[in-house]
């Protein structure tokens, strides 16, 4: 399932977020979304997963959910949002509990998605025992669970320290490796933009336009921290977006 | 080399450590300190009374008043004052929390309810309950409804204020999760918002506990033969302080019994707080 962005247009009282987006999310691809903070791209995502109605223009699934998908469009959000009260099973049986599932499919999915994100130790632990990376692999393993067809992350790995990013983005890949997904995933990280996208999408500042869409050839599994022609990637991207996060730096707020 | 005040010194240089400042502000558990506090309060008090300097006629003998339980107890009437004490406020804070936490979850979820009930609620709350006593007789007869409505009532109002603040301080963004993974309207409630709003509820059902105790000894004004609150009356009206003062006591420990009985269903339930 692919998913298309139609001239989407949307402001918030008399404050314009985004003007004129028009997209194409291909199946089985990582599309990567930056832009100066405050541009919309939070909110993009949030009309992109159905959470949000854009005012104009329209977001269209192009295809049919594949089988065996329980929840097509899945979030994964930057504070991880794990029900304290749960242990990691528990938050992934969450999801689950609302489909007409066997005891046994359940058990099935659940060791399946905590071996994929090597958690299965830590099946029985609360979230406050566990780290922020180990929070956000549980997200994560939460969202595989319902073998979503487009996983919407927001600066997924914003909240934790780099090391930690640089773990988890090496799970992403591998991930990605042993069964392509398709996502659309916001950060202002560069690097991990470079890092994960087929295609990174520049956003201008607020209102929020294209500027400029970067496609990137090499696959994943050869992308690493050194490699030259990602520095290359990088710095480009770095070249677009620098004079539109000084100038949104240097914009006064009208409230 | 001088060693006072935490300074050393070599090389001309002098070595100070760093004052800690940053203790302070973090509750901890000291169990005995509420108790010795306790203890020497009644000791003092008893120092006090045994030697004069406080009459009887203000204040009774700490001891005096333990020996007047003593003798309640073996009497047996401890026992046939405590059991409808207990069972009134079992079933009349039974029936207002429960409807209390119902109208309190209602008014959280439900826009309509919240515009509705909120200003009701606000007017309810302040009456003094007590004032409406006569009322209550007329409505429910001087028998036990009366009494089991009186403290449904009185604890009703501060369970719907405590839950419908709890329901509105539950996580967003843990909500918006099960919105985006499509969870049922009543799985969101059940799982997300209920639990959530656990921690809120609880401690609002300590002040509606200890209200309950207090509308008790109201309630036995209503005519009751036997009860605490009935005891703490006669013991009043004949100017008896032992017993006054033993009926008082009675209620203090039912108090702390209440209270220590929501610290743990606290530690059970909320286990997963951080
Ligand atoms: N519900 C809302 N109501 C009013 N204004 C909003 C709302 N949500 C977002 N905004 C405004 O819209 C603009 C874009 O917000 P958005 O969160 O999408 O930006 P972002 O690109 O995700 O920023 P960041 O990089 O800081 O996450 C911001 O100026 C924000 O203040
Ligand atoms: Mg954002």
């Amino acid at each position: 399932m692919d998913l298309k962005l139609d001239n989407v247009s949307h402001s918030y009282g008399d404050l314009e977020v985004l003007q004129n987006v028009s997209l194409d999310i291909p199946e089985g691809k990582i599309v990567c979304i930056v832009g100066p903070s405050g541009c919309g791209k939070s909110t993009l995502l949030r009309m992109i997963g159905g959470l949000e109605q854009p005012q104009k223009g329209k977001i269209l699934q192009v295809g049919d959910v594949p089988k065996g998908c329980l929840n097509a469009l899945t979030y994964v959000f930057q504070d991880f949002a794990l029900l304290p009260w749960r242990t990691v099973e528990g938050n992934i049986k969450l999801v689950l509990e609302d489909h007409r599932l066997t005891a046994g499919q359940v058990e099935e999915i659940i060791s399946d998605v905590l071996s994929r994100t090597k958690l299965s130790d830590f099946r029985t632990a609360l979230p406050k025992q566990l780290s922020g990376g180990m929070k956000q692999r549980v997200a994560l393993a939460r969202a595989l669970a319902v073998n979503p067809a487009v996983m919407l992350m927001d600066e997924p790995l914003s909240a934790l320290d780099s090391q930690t990013r640089e773990l988890l983005m090496g799970d992403l890949v591998a991930l990605w490796e042993r069964a392509p997904f398709t996502s659309v995933y916001v950060t202002h990280n560069l690097n991990e933009a470079v890092r994960l996208g087929h295609s990174i999408v520049v956003l201008s500042r607020r209102p929020g336009r294209i500027r400029e869409i970067v496609e990137i050839d090499i696959p994943l599994a050869d992308r690493n921290s050194s490699s030259i022609n990602l520095e290359r990637k990088q710095s480009q991207l770095w070249q677009l977006m620098r004079d539109e996060a000084i100038a949104a730096d240097q914009e006064l707020l009208i409230v | 080399m001088s060693n006072t005040n935490n300074a050393t010194t070599s090389n001309n240089k002098v070595f100070k450590t760093v004052i800690f400042r940053g203790g302070g502000y973090s509750p901890k558990p000291l169990a005995w300190v509420g108790l010795s506090v306790f203890i020497s309060l009644i000791l003092m008090l008893e120092v006090l009374t045994r030697a004069g300097i406080i009459t009887s006629l203000t204040m009774p003998i700490p001891s005096d008043v333990f020996w007047t339980l003593i003798e309640l107890w073996q009497s047996g009437l401890l026992f046939k004052h405590l059991a409808p004490s207990l069972s009134r406020l079992v079933v009349g804070s039974f029936i207002g929390c429960s409807f209390g936490i119902c109208v309190g979850i209602i008014i959280g979820l439900f826009s309509l309810a919240r515009a509705g009930l909120v200003p009701l609620v606000a007017a309810i709350f302040p009456i003094p309950k007590i004032a409406l006593l006569p009322l209550f007789v007329i409505w429910f007869g001087i028998d036990e409804t009366s009494k089991y409505a009186l403290i449904a009532l009185g604890t009703f109002t501060p369970t719907v204020v405590a839950t419908y603040g709890a329901v509105d301080n539950v996580d967003r963004t843990l909500i918006r999760m099960g919105q985006s993974y499509s969870l049922s309207w009543m799985s969101i409630v059940r799982k997300i918002v209920l639990p959530g709003a656990m921690p809120g509820v609880l401690s609002g059902l300590r002040i509606s506990l200890a209200i309950a105790i207090i509308l008790l000894v109201a309630a036995e004004m209503l005519g009751a033969e036997y009860g605490i609150g009935a005891y703490i009356l006669q013991a009043g009206s004949l100017y008896d302080l032992e017993r006054l003062f033993a009926g008082v006591a009675i209620l203090s420990v039912l108090g702390v019994l209440v209270s220590a009985m929501i610290g743990l269903l606290e530690k059970i339930l909320l286990k997963w707080r951080v």
